[in-house]
């Protein structure tokens, strides 16, 4: 077996410097890699090279704290073995190759369309979505979407049902498809792409905005300074707090708990407001840019931290002990929306959900960046994978953030003075890996003569974990749907790009 | 009981009294104050990602501005950005704000139809629809209905079927795979209905608008009756939007 080059979170590699490899070499080492157990993929795509496609995978070794990088050029036009047969993590991946580049896979299990982008190879709209059927007299189909009752974004569901209870869920998206990734390498402009890492989810603007500027930063072989690194990972810490939080609220408005609405959703307000202060704008859209800050921490903002946190902490326990301890809570949250720590291990689910079914599967320990080498965080893990594991995760974590937050507000980092950044690196590919509240966000750069950005390839949790929804409702009661949907959160537009 | 009781207690009251006249906290870019001051206007142009300003003279228009704030921080004796929430409007063109002008964003209500003052001057109520919208606008408008800002209370609320609905609030850069089902709510709503851009990617496509993957042809055969500015739209500039345009009459 060839040695793949390992690099390290927010590293640069040379394009000359990736292995390269036939493809039958290419899906088998890669299918062993996934095969031990602290490995998982973090992204698999392919670019354009005249009339080839070079594919790349990147495994992420969470225990050595490397990334495998490996390559093989194809010829689109043939058909290949799949890597999903084997490792159906890789399913989504593939079907974006057989999407936008028209890879044929002679046994891939699930060729189905993605986000229907204009130029799709399969010419497939997305009125004609090839759903899964089952025809029998005893079962029915149920269509929800993509328009949904809340305010929320669009995806289509269909179930298929014996009764009352689920035997199956489809989960169509594209919907909220804006050509991110081709508009990357459009937008010439630093800002510009900044701008469009802030708008990829606008419920995760510091985990995307993070990524973007750790990428471009170690493409440019910048260093940032600890001011930076500072902001960041307080900026992503409160933007966990806020957001669990907000979940929890609309988890209690799903059961019907009134009360645990009100004051968990009124409690992510002086959290966003904060960031507002900080920033201008209640998501910290504006607050990260690669290599500068607009907005300096100061001393007095991390005294009006501090009080928000102390009212808050208080207030949160309190309501939290009540909501989480009541005999209704538990009779919907407990033992519904399932998934087994197999099942999740085998889809390859990450960030929150992974941890909930008893996956130890986090960024901030396994390959920190900014100033989690420090914090030296522990995640926190449970192991029943049902919906109220996955409240327990969320309550944690934001205990866990807050004292994070205060352990960082205790020694702020003096303002640098703002140095020159160099251009990107020619011929050099980045990745950069981040753990957003809701999970594992990679963004991918491959850059080419000049150091123009050839590539630009976006990986939000919500990519791996769809499939970990559809596999948690079966079997459960069609009215559980909405919990279960609402204790995965995941995004449409992190998605769909 | 009694837990709860102490909850509440703990709690006091989080409403906003006068969400009209609020003032929101720290820094916040709203509606911007262009001065006369003399600038290399091509360079401030070029520094916007949306192109969002005008020369001669200096102009800014908040249908396209993403309020990212970089102009100015590069050009702080030319523009500023006020705490103004309230950029609302009926008029696209009053979107475009000029240097030296200085006036609050308001509907014009020679173009407020009739029948919005007589049908939904006390209830409104909406239906949204997310088309590429990136989920801030969305949780902004969740907030709106929250008990602080609490939008209930003056009759406006969000609905789960059009045909319950008096509107529709979209948000988003209208994506082309959305059209279709934009399209089919619209014509659920019962008439008369009014139409909501809710954020600068609904009013022009904002960082997304020279994507081919967008479809805005909604907007070319429908009227507009509210613009709201912002990125994401900030739940007071909802608020008080909708209830001008409610309570509007025309002169």
């Amino acid at each position: 077996m060839t040695e793949f080059p390992a690099i390290k979170n927010n590293a640069c590699i040379a394009l000359s410097a990736i292995p390269e490899m036939d493809y039958a070499t290419f899906r088998e080492q890669n299918i062993v890699l996934l095969g031990a157990e602290n490995n998982h993929c973090v992204t698999l795509f392919g670019y354009p090279c005249g009339d080839s496609l070079r594919l790349i995978c990147a495994i992420a070794d969470d225990r050595a704290g490397a990334i495998h990088v490996s390559s093989s050029t194809i010829i689109p036009d043939g058909e290949f073995s799949s890597l999903s047969a084997m490792r159906p993590a890789l399913h989504v991946f593939e079907r974006e190759l057989h999407e936008n580049f028209g890879v044929r896979y002679s046994d891939h299990p699930w060729l189905k369309p993605v986000r229907f982008p204009q130029n799709a190879f399969s010419g497939v709209k997305i009125p004609d979505y090839p759903f899964y059927r089952i025809d029998s007299e005893e079962l029915h189909e149920v269509g929800v979407g993509p328009i949904h009752a809340g305010v929320i974004e669009p995806g289509h569901f269909r179930f298929i049902c014996n009764g009352e209870q689920i035997l199956h869920l489809e989960i169509q998206l594209g919907y909220q498809h804006r050509g991110i990734e081709k508009l990357f390498l459009e937008k010439e402009n630093l800002l510009q792409r900044t701008i469009l890492a802030e708008n990829i989810a606008g419920d995760t603007v510091v985990g995307h905005t993070l990524a973007f500027v750790n990428l471009w930063e170690s493409l440019c072989g910048f260093a940032a300074g600890r001011d930076l690194q500072f902001a960041r990972t307080l900026a992503l810490e409160l933007e966990r707090m806020a957001i669990h939080t907000g979940d929890l609220g609309a988890l209690c408005t799903d059961i019907g708990y009134q009360l645990g609405n009100a004051v968990f959703g009124r409690l992510r307000t002086p959290i966003i407001n904060f960031l507002q202060q900080w920033c201008g704008n209640r998501f910290a859209k504006g607050l990260m840019r690669a290599g500068i800050t607009n907005f300096h921490f100061t001393a007095e903002l991390a005294g009006k931290l501090n009080d928000i946190l102390n009212a808050y902490e208080s207030d949160f326990l309190e309501i939290a002990d009540k909501a989480f301890h009541l005999p209704t809570t538990l009779a919907r949250f407990e033992k519904t929306g399932i998934v087994t720590t197999r099942q999740a291990s085998e889809i390859g689910a990450v960030g929150m959900a992974a941890r909930a079914s008893g996956l130890t599967r986090d960024i901030r320990a396994s390959h920190p960046f900014d100033l989690y080498g420090e914090l030296e965080h522990e995640p926190v893990v449970k192991h029943h994978g049902d919906v109220y594991s996955r409240v327990q995760v969320r309550k944690e974590e934001i205990i866990q953030s807050l004292a994070y937050i205060r352990r960082l507000l205790q020694t702020i980092p003096e303002v640098q003075p703002v140095r020159e950044m160099n251009k990107p690196r020619p011929n050099a590919m980045a990745i950069s890996l981040t753990e957003g509240w809701r999970g594992e966000i990679c963004h991918c750069a491959i850059t080419g003569d000049n150091g123009r950005l050839i590539h630009y390839k976006v990986t939000d949790p919500s990519l791996h974990n769809w499939l970990a929804l559809a596999l948690a409702v079966r079997n459960n009661e069609i009215s559980d749907f909405p919990i279960c949907n609402k204790s995965f959160n995941l995004s449409y537009c992190g998605h769909d790009l | 009981m009694f837990k709860t009781l102490s909850i509440l207690f703990h709690q006091g009251k989080q409403y906003i009294p006068h969400p009209t006249e609020a003032e929101v906290p720290g820094i916040f870019r709203g509606r911007p104050l262009i001065t006369k001051a003399d600038v290399d206007e091509s360079a401030l142009a070029a520094l916007c990602p949306v192109n969002a300003i005008g020369k001669a003279p200096v102009s800014i228009d908040l249908g396209k501005c993403i309020f990212c704030g970089e102009c100015a921080l590069a050009f702080p004796h030319k523009i500023g950005f006020t705490k103004d929430y309230k950029i609302a409007t009926n008029e696209r063109r009053r979107l475009i704000i000029s240097a030296g002008d200085d006036r609050p964003v308001k509907i014009n209500p020679e173009l407020v139809r009739n029948e919005i003052f007589k049908y939904f001057h006390g209830s409104l109520k909406l239906r949204q629809v997310s088309a590429g919208g990136d989920n801030s606008c969305e949780l902004e408008l969740n907030a709106s209905g929250n008990v602080n800002f609490d939008v209930g209370r003056y009759g406006i609320e969000f609905v789960a079927s059009p045909r319950h609905a008096d509107g529709l609030v979209v948000t988003g850069p209208l994506t082309q795979n959305m059209a279709e089902a934009l399209e089919i709510c619209y014509q659920a709503v019962p008439q008369p209905r009014i139409v909501i851009l809710a954020g600068t990617d609904a009013i022009s496509g904002g960082i997304f608008a020279d994507s081919p993957a967008l479809d805005r042809s909604f907007l070319d055969k429908y009227p507009v009756d509210l613009f709201l500015s912002g990125n994401p739209v900030h739940p007071l500039t909802f608020l008080n939007g909708v209830l001008e345009l409610i309570r509007t009459r025309k002169s």
